[in-house]
């Protein structure tokens, strides 16, 4: 049981509009169940409004399912009386770092969490170094949010959630706004966060090369869980990706063209050396003319 | 252009002044406050003078700063000015058709620029040598006993933190949209005051839409972070005071019991 972080049974979600009473509901999660272990990297993928962000907010108990259950360590996230336990545990990291850091210090905003659980001071002020750190954003602790990159003040944010020392990141979206260098910045935080310090990470991307680092990939589409399986084999389905609206890694893609164009090739091909093993083998097996 | 606004006009040091405890520091200025108000004499006065002087010095603002701090308030020191001299019934010196400048004329004018030049500086003195945030956390302590009547002291500090904190945030955005209507033809530069601020709507459309968004975006990440109210909250920063602030609150006090005591002595 307790190997077992959040467990969504069967969820189903709608959004309801308050101006009208009687207008249409719209079933957004149609019955999602979904495991997510401890230590585990997951991926989920899913063109807009597949409900990406619908189930990431339930991870938190941000939305309760109108069907079905969503549990975080045990604890029913419709528990009112446990809702700060459960945020806690599981922390979310949002799209816009603009809009999630309160403080003007960048020190002060990481604390903003642990000020609002009354932490005593002396024990704040080491959570919040220590989580400076772990993202090496402690230089800047002084700073204020607005002199930084983009891929710093993202880092700001994760230090803020990191310091409730929670035991899963839910990161909607993280690096949509970032450039290059704020991206690969944001994910090797990530990545460290998950392999140094066994941080269970849920990050939803639609950058496939992001979402090719992770254990697991959960692919989402209209409501519904369509792939739920490692990189490997859920890039491999070329053709079901694209119909969905996604894409596939470039080498995963390369691999593909080469196959239908009658080459003896592998698609689970998801790394550039593998890549290049493979072309080589084509290369060697093919006679020259 | 607008990146170059400044919110509030910190000046980071660390001279004693900058070093006292912010709470201190705001009950000093309203200690000086009523020393200059409750001054009726020239000598009462210079006394309160005296001591905004060693304070100032002491925080080592440069004097220039301070006489940029005075320029917006010069149209009010000529119009006081001008009234008390002119209007104050009294011995006359110098009449000219119904125009007539009397002793006491001059000197309530002197008294009044002199108060409002030391009111002026005063109150920038704690606002160069506290910055804004500190200033909120200071606030908001003062104020926490007003929570017994329900007066949302925390939430006050909240909203004040989180505007500082947006700022810059919106300054930029204000920029990035006038660039781009720009860029679309939109003249903002020429024509009546009418015209000009007609054409700031599509500025402020803009910007309030996305304002509201961040807004509700700031919501759900302040509630994922645990965020409840101010009950039960502890804060990173504590306020510490020391020997050094009870030392310049007694000297202000002492200050203060010296020009109500000239008060006395001179009435
Ligand atoms: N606050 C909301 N109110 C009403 N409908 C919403 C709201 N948020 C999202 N939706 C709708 O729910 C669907 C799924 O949205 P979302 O979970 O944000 O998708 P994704 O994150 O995968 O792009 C979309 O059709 C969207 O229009
Ligand atoms: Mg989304």
């Amino acid at each position: 049981m307790q190997d077992k972080i959040i467990s969504a049974q069967n969820v189903e979600f709608h959004y309801t509009n308050e101006f009208e009473e009687d207008a249409p509901v719209k079933q957004v999660l149609k019955g999602v169940s979904l495991d997510i272990k401890k230590g585990e990297f997951t991926a989920v993928l899913g063109h807009n409004g597949s409900g990406k962000s619908t189930i990431a907010k339930h991870m938190n108990a941000v939305l309760l399912p109108c069907g079905g259950k969503v549990y975080v360590e045990g604890i029913d996230t419709a528990d009112e009386e446990r809702i700060f336990d459960i945020r806690q545990r599981v922390g979310m990291v949002f799209q816009n770092p603009d809009n999630q850091i309160v403080a003007t210090i960048v020190e002060e905003d990481v604390a903003f969490a642990l000020e609002n659980l009354g932490v005593p001071p002396d024990e704040m002020r080491k959570r919040v170094d220590d989580a400076l750190k772990s993202v090496g954003m402690y230089e800047y602790r002084e700073h204020s949010p607005h002199q930084l990159s983009g891929g710093q003040k993202q880092r700001v944010a994760i230090a803020g959630i990191i310091a409730m020392r929670p035991d899963c990141i839910v990161l909607d979206e993280p690096t949509a706004m970032l450039d290059p260098k704020g991206r690969s910045e944001v994910l090797k935080t990530i990545r460290q966060l998950n392999r140094d310090f066994g941080v269970t990470i849920v990050l939803i991307t639609h950058y496939m090369d992001e979402a090719a680092q992770a254990d697991r990939i959960v692919v989402m589409d209209n409501g519904v869980i369509l792939m739920d399986d490692v990189p490997r084999e859920v890039f491999a389905n070329v053709e079901l990706m694209k119909k969905i609206g996604l894409d596939v890694p470039q080498v995963t893609e390369l691999m593909y063209l080469l196959e239908e164009s009658g080459l003896p090739t592998d698609t689970h091909i998801i790394d550039e050396e593998e890549c290049t093993e493979a072309l080589l083998k084509i290369l060697k097996a093919t006679p020259h003319n | 252009m607008l990146k170059d606004i400044t919110i509030g006009q910190y000046f980071p040091g660390n001279s004693v002044v900058h070093r006292l405890d912010p709470r201190f520091k705001i009950i000093i200025t309203g200690v000086l406050i009523a020393m200059l108000f409750s001054a009726d004499s020239f000598i009462g006065l210079g006394v309160g003078v005296i001591f905004l002087l060693i304070s100032f010095l002491l925080s080592q603002i440069p004097f220039k700063l301070m006489l940029k701090s005075l320029k917006p308030i010069v149209p009010i020191i000529l119009f006081t000015s001008v009234l008390n001299i002119f209007f104050l019934e009294g011995v006359t010196i110098f009449k000219l058709g119904f125009l007539k400048i009397t002793v006491e004329g001059l000197r309530t004018s002197a008294f009044m620029i002199i108060r409002i030049i030391a009111l002026i500086m005063g109150s920038s003195l704690l606002t160069y040598t506290t910055s804004p945030i500190t200033l909120t956390d200071a606030i908001e302590r003062l104020l926490s006993p007003l929570k017994k009547i329900k007066l949302p002291v925390h939430e006050l500090a909240m909203m004040m933190t989180i505007a500082l904190r947006f700022i810059p945030t919106l300054i930029e955005e204000t920029d990035k949209i006038m660039s781009a209507q720009k860029a679309r033809g939109a003249d903002m530069e020429s024509g009546s005051l009418l015209q000009r601020a007609k054409a700031l709507t599509p500025i402020l459309i803009p910007l309030f839409v996305s304002a509201f968004r961040r807004a509700e975006e700031l919501a759900l990440a302040m509630e994922c972070r645990c965020y409840q109210g101010g009950d039960g909250r502890t804060r990173l920063r504590q306020l510490h005071s020391s020997g050094a602030d009870y030392f310049a609150l007694g000297l202000s006090i002492v200050f203060f019991d010296l020009v109500l005591l000239l008060n006395c002595l001179m009435g």
